[in-house]
C-alpha cells in the first residue's frame, strides 16, 4: 500500500503559486543553513556575507551588474529557442564564437575610430554566434536532426578551436611565452556609463526589445506556434524553415553579442574560458523565468547575486568555495522541485489500509 | 442459482480539483452479464472504469470484487484480482509479434518459453473463438486483429472481468459483428464484461443490462430488453432531445472544386491515396465513409496543400491548386476553410487564448510587423457570441475550454472567413449529442449558404441523415458514391471493407 498519492492539480490560484515558492526558497535558506551550520559556520551570519558581498558596497555591486549582464543577454537568447522548442544548449559555442569574430575585427583594425570599431565588432559577433546557430537550425528544418546532441557538439569545436587560436597561431609573441591573445587596444572597449561597462544598457535594452518581439510582433507569435505544434504552424500557411532559421539567427546573434561583451570589457582579450558555463547557466535562468523575457532580467540579476556572493565568502569567511555552489544547488533544487508541486497535489494516508496491498 | 456479483462498487466519488468526475456512482456487474456503461462525453465512464483497473484512486467509496473489498494502488492490483482493460487506444507495441505483446510486462521467470506460450495463447483463442496468429508483427495486423490481441492479452493475464473502452469506435460494421460474436462467447463462458459506449444501437444490441452516467452521477441502471432507446437518451441528457438531423436538397448547384486522379504517399511511402477522382458542388454536403486510415486524413491535408501529391489535379474554381503551399492558395484568394481531424494538434494552439488562435490565419494578410491583436477582439467576440461558446471570455486559453467549445472556436473562425469550400474531418469526434447537433446546424447554415462541404465521417448513421452524397473510401481507394437515401448501412459498411458498387451517383 502506498502511503502517499498523487493527484494532477487543475488550476492553482496564483496566491496560492505564489505561497508554494515562497515556502521553497525558505526551506533552502533553511536547508543551506543547516549545511552551513554543520560545517561549522554561523548560517545568519554567512547569509548576511552573502548579501553584504553582493550588494554592500559600490565596488562589489559593480561585480554583481557585472555578472548579470552577460548571463541576461544568454538567457534572452535562450528563451527565443527555448519557445520555439528548439533545445538550444550551444550557449557555450555561441558565446565563444561571438568573442572570436568580435576580436578578428578588433585585432585587425586596432586603430579603427572607437565607435565604429565597437559597431564592427558588435555586427561580428551577432553574425558569429548566429552562424554557429544557424548550423544546427538548417540541419534540424531541413533534414530533422537533433538539436540538442547537434549544439551540444558544437560547443566543445568552439571551445577547442578558440583554445587552438590562444596556445597557437594567435599567441601574442609580447607576453613572454605565456599562452594568451594580444590585449585589445583602448578603442575596442566598451566604455563606461555609471562607472560600469555600457553592457548593462545593452542588456536592459535588449530585455525590452526581446519581451517586445516575443510578444507582440509577428515573428514573436510565429515562433511560439512552431514550438507549439509544427502541424498548426504548416496548417496557417507559415513557412517554419524560414522560421527556424531566423528564430535561432537572433537567438545565436545574442549569445554571440555576449561574447563580444565579454571580450571587450571584462577580458579585453580573447580566452578560451571567457564563456565561464554561462551558455548552460542561462538554461536553467530561462527555465526558472518560464522563458518570459521581463523576468529573465530579475531571475539574472538573483542569480548574479549569489555567484557574487558566493565569491565574496570565500574570501572573507575561509568557506570553501565548494560551499557556495552547494547553496546555489540547494536553491536550484527547491526552486525547481516547487514547480512540482505547482503541478500536483500530494495526498497522505497514514490509516492502515484493508483488503490488497 | 443465483448470480455472482463480480463487481460491486457503491458510492464512488472522484475529484480533479473541483471538478466532480463521479459522485456517488453506484455499479453492479453480475458473472455472465455484457454491461453496458453509457453516457455523453465528460458523464465520467473513463474515469469510473479507470477507478477498476487501478489507474486512479477512488476518494471516496467501496469497490468490491467477487464479494472482497478491495484497494486498487497501480493497475497490477487490479490485474491480479482479474480485472482486464482493454483501452481505445490500443496499447500494442508495433515492432513485437503477437506473443511477444501478450507476455510483454508479465514478470514470470526470466526466459520466455515460446512453445509453451504459443500453445497457450492457441487454447485461449480456440476457447473464445478469437482469430490470432501470435507471430504476426503487429504492425502487420487489422484494426480488427488489434482488438482481438488484446482481448487475448487480458485473458491470458487470467482476467475475468474485461472493461472495454469504445471498441467498435475503430471496426467497420462487419468486424463490429465479429466482436460482439466474440463478446457473446466470452459471457458464455462465465466472464463479466463492462462495455463503455455511446452508441446507442449498439448497446440495445448487446448489452443485458445498462447503467446511465450522466455528470459524474449514476442516473439508473435498467434491463436493455425492457427499455426503449428515447428513453435511454432522456436518461442520457437529461432532456427529451430530437436527434433528427435536417437535410435540405439545394437545386442549382454549382462545380466548386474537382479532384482528378489524385495519388498520394503516406509518410511510410506507402499509397495512401489511389486514383481518386470526384467533384464537390456548391450548397452540397459530400461525406466520406470508410474505416479511419482509408484515406480521408490525406485527402483533407492535400486539398488544403498540407500534403504532396503523387500525381493528379485539383481544381478550385477551374484553377489548378495541387501543388502550392497554404501560404500560396491563401494569397491567391482562395477560400477554403479546413477543419482537420486533431484540433489541437493541427488547427488551434491550446495553450493560447481564443484572439490568438483567431488571427492565425489572418496575421500574415495584415501589414507591419507587429501584430495588431486588439483588431481581431470584436471578431473574436463575435465569433463567441454567434456560436454561443462557453468560455469566461476571449482571453481565455483555449485548451480549458471543453471539447464542444473548442471545436467551436475552431469552426467559427474558419466560417468567419467567409470559405467557398469548407472541409471538415470528423468535426464531432469526442463531443456529445447536444455539441454535435450544433455543429450540424451550423454546417447545415453553411450549406444553405452555398458552401460546398465535404464532411468525414464516422458513424454511418450521421452521414446517411446529415450528407447529400456519401463517398466510399477503403484502403486509399474509392469504392463508390451513392446517395443515401437509395442504400442501406449494411451495403455502405460493405463497401467500407472493399465491395464496389457498380452504380454513380451525380449530384
Amino acid at each position: 500500500m502506498k502511503w502517499f498519492s498523487l493527484k494532477k492539480r487543475e488550476e492553482i490560484p496564483a496566491k496560492k503559486a505564489w505561497l508554494i515558492r515562497i515556502v521553497a526558497v525558505v526551506l533552502s535558506v533553511l536547508c543551506a543553513g543547516l549545511v552551513i551550520l554543520l560545517l561549522g559556520f554561523h548560517p545568519f551570519v554567512t547569509f548576511g556575507e552573502i548579501i553584504k558581498g553582493a550588494l554592500g558596497s559600490k565596488i562589489r555591486l559593480t561585480q554583481t551588474v557585472l555578472k548579470a549582464v552577460p548571463l541576461t543577454i544568454t538567457t534572452l537568447g535562450i528563451i527565443i529557442a527555448f519557445k520555439m522548442k528548439f533545445w538550444n544548449i550551444g550557449g557555450e559555442g555561441q558565446i565563444m564564437m561571438g568573442a572570436l569574430a568580435a576580436s578578428v575585427v578588433a585585432l585587425n583594425f586596432p586603430d579603427m575610430p572607437r565607435g565604429l570599431l565597437l559597431l564592427c565588432m558588435g555586427i561580428a559577433a551577432v553574425i558569429g554566434g548566429g552562424l554557429w546557430a544557424f548550423i544546427p537550425a538548417f540541419f534540424k528544418a531541413k533534414m530533422g536532426t537533433n538539436e540538442t546532441i547537434f549544439t551540444l557538439m558544437l560547443n566543445y569545436l568552439a571551445i577547442k578551436f578558440v583554445t587552438y587560436l590562444q596556445y597557437g597561431p594567435w599567441r601574442d609573441p609580447g607576453s613572454k611565452g605565456f599562452p594568451k591573445v594580444a590585449d585589445f587596444t583602448q578603442n575596442a572597449v566598451l566604455p563606461n556609463v555609471f562607472g560600469l561597462h555600457i553592457g548593462w544598457i545593452i542588456a536592459l535594452l535588449l530585455t525590452v526589445a526581446i519581451f517586445l518581439f516575443m510578444n507582440y510582433t509577428k515573428k514573436g507569435y510565429e515562433v511560439s506556434v512552431v514550438g507549439e505544434s509544427i502541424d498548426t504552424a504548416r496548417y496557417a500557411g507559415m513557412n517554419i524553415q524560414s522560421i527556424i532559421i531566423t528564430a535561432m539567427l537572433i537567438s545565436g546573434g545574442l549569445c554571440g553579442l555576449t561574447g563580444m561583451i565579454q571580450a571587450s570589457a571584462i577580458e579585453k582579450t580573447l580566452t578560451y574560458s571567457l564563456s565561464a558555463g554561462m551558455g548552460f547557466t542561462a538554461i536553467i535562468t530561462a527555465w526558472l523565468s518560464r522563458l518570459n523575457a521581463l523576468a529573465s532580467l530579475f531571475v539574472c540579476i538573483a542569480f548574479a547575486v549569489l555567484l557574487q556572493g558566493g565569491a565574496y565568502i570565500q574570501i572573507s569567511m575561509q568557506i570553501p568555495a565548494a560551499v557556495a555552489d552547494m547553496i546555489q544547488g540547494i536553491l536550484l533544487f527547491f526552486v525547481l522541485s516547487s514547480e512540482f508541486f505547482l503541478q500536483y497535489k500530494v495526498s497522505f494516508h497514514f490509516k492502515k489500509a484493508k483488503g490488497v496491498a | 442459482m443465483e448470480p455472482v456479483k463480480a463487481i460491486e462498487m457503491k458510492g464512488i466519488s472522484k475529484a480533479f480539483g473541483s471538478v466532480k468526475a463521479n459522485e456517488d456512482v453506484n455499479l453492479t456487474v453480475y458473472n455472465g452479464e455484457i454491461h453496458a456503461l453509457l453516457g455523453e462525453n465528460g458523464a465520467g465512464k473513463s474515469t469510473l472504469v479507470n477507478m477498476l483497473s487501478g489507474i486512479y484512486m477512488p476518494d471516496s467509496g467501496f469497490i468490491s470484487v467477487y464479494g472482497e473489498e478491495v484497494r486498487f494502488a497501480s493497475p497490477k492490483d487490479s490485474i491480479k484480482k482479474g480485472i482486464g482493460m482493454i483501452h481505445q487506444h490500443f496499447k500494442l507495441v508495433d515492432v513485437l509479434s503477437a506473443q511477444e505483446n501478450i507476455i510483454l510486462g508479465d514478470r514470470q521467470g526470466t526466459f520466455i518459453k515460446r512453445k509453451k506460450l504459443t500453445q497457450e495463447i492457441k487454447k485461449l483463442s480456440d476457447q473464445y473463438g478469437l482469430d490470432v496468429n501470435p507471430n504476426k508483427k503487429v504492425y502487420e495486423m487489422s484494426v480488427g486483429e488489434k482488438e482481438s490481441l488484446e482481448i487475448i492479452k487480458v485473458l491470458y493475464r487470467g482476467a475475468k472481468i474485461l472493461i472495454m473502452d469504445e471498441p467498435t469506435a475503430v471496426l467497420t460494421p462487419q468486424e463490429t459483428k465479429r466482436l460482439f460474436e466474440i463478446i457473446r462467447n466470452m459471457k458464455e463462458q462465465g466472464c463479466a464484461i463492462i462495455i463503455i459506449t455511446h452508441k446507442l444501437n449498439e448497446v440495445m444490441e448487446i448489452s443485458d443490462r445498462v447503467t446511465v452516467l450522466r455528470k459524474g452521477k449514476s442516473v439508473g441502471t435498467v434491463n436493455t430488453k425492457e427499455v426503449e432507446v428515447q428513453t435511454l437518451i432522456e436518461m442520457m441528457v437529461g432532456k427529451k432531445i430530437d436527434l433528427a438531423i435536417t437535410k435540405e436538397t439545394i437545386e442549382n448547384k454549382k462545380l466548386l472544386l474537382e479532384v482528378d486522379g489524385l495519388y498520394v504517399m503516406n509518410q511510410e511511402k506507402k499509397h495512401a491515396l489511389t486514383d481518386i477522382s470526384f467533384s464537390l458542388y456548391s450548397s452540397e454536403i459530400l461525406g466520406v465513409a470508410g474505416v479511419a486510415g482509408s484515406g480521408q486524413k490525406e485527402l483533407c491535408e492535400t486539398i488544403a496543400g498540407l500534403n504532396p501529391a503523387e500525381k493528379g489535379r485539383i481544381f478550385f474554381e477551374g484553377e489548378n491548386i495541387l501543388g502550392k503551399t497554404p501560404q500560396e492558395i491563401i494569397r491567391l484568394g482562395i477560400r477554403m476553410g479546413f477543419i482537420p481531424e486533431d484540433r489541437l494538434g493541427m488547427g488551434l494552439i491550446g495553450s493560447m487564448d481564443i484572439v490568438d488562435n483567431i488571427i492565425l490565419k489572418d496575421y500574415q494578410n495584415a501589414p507591419g510587423l507587429f501584430l495588431k491583436r486588439s483588431r481581431y477582439y470584436e471578431k473574436a467576440n463575435r465569433i463567441v457570441d454567434k456560436l454561443d461558446i462557453q468560455t469566461p471570455g476571449i482571453f481565455c486559453p483555449v485548451k480549458k475550454l471543453s471539447g464542444g467549445n473548442i471545436q467551436k472556436v475552431l469552426l467559427g473562425r474558419e466560417i468567419d472567413s467567409d470559405p467557398r469550400v469548407l472541409i471538415t474531418a470528423y468535426p464531432v469526434r469526442g463531443l456529445d449529442i447536444g455539441a454535435s447537433l450544433t455543429i450540424y446546424d451550423l454546417l447545415n447554415e453553411q450549406k444553405k449558404k452555398g458552401v460546398g462541404i465535404l464532411f468525414i465521417g464516422e458513424d454511418l448513421d450521421v452521414l446517411m441523415d446529415l450528407c447529400d452524397r456519401v463517398m466510399v473510401f477503403c484502403g486509399g481507394e474509392m469504392m463508390g458514391t451513392v446517395d443515401p437515401s437509395q442504400v442501406t448501412k449494411e451495403e455502405i459498411g460493405w463497401m467500407m471493407a472493399g465491395g464496389k458498387m457498380k452504380q454513380e451517383v451525380r449530384a
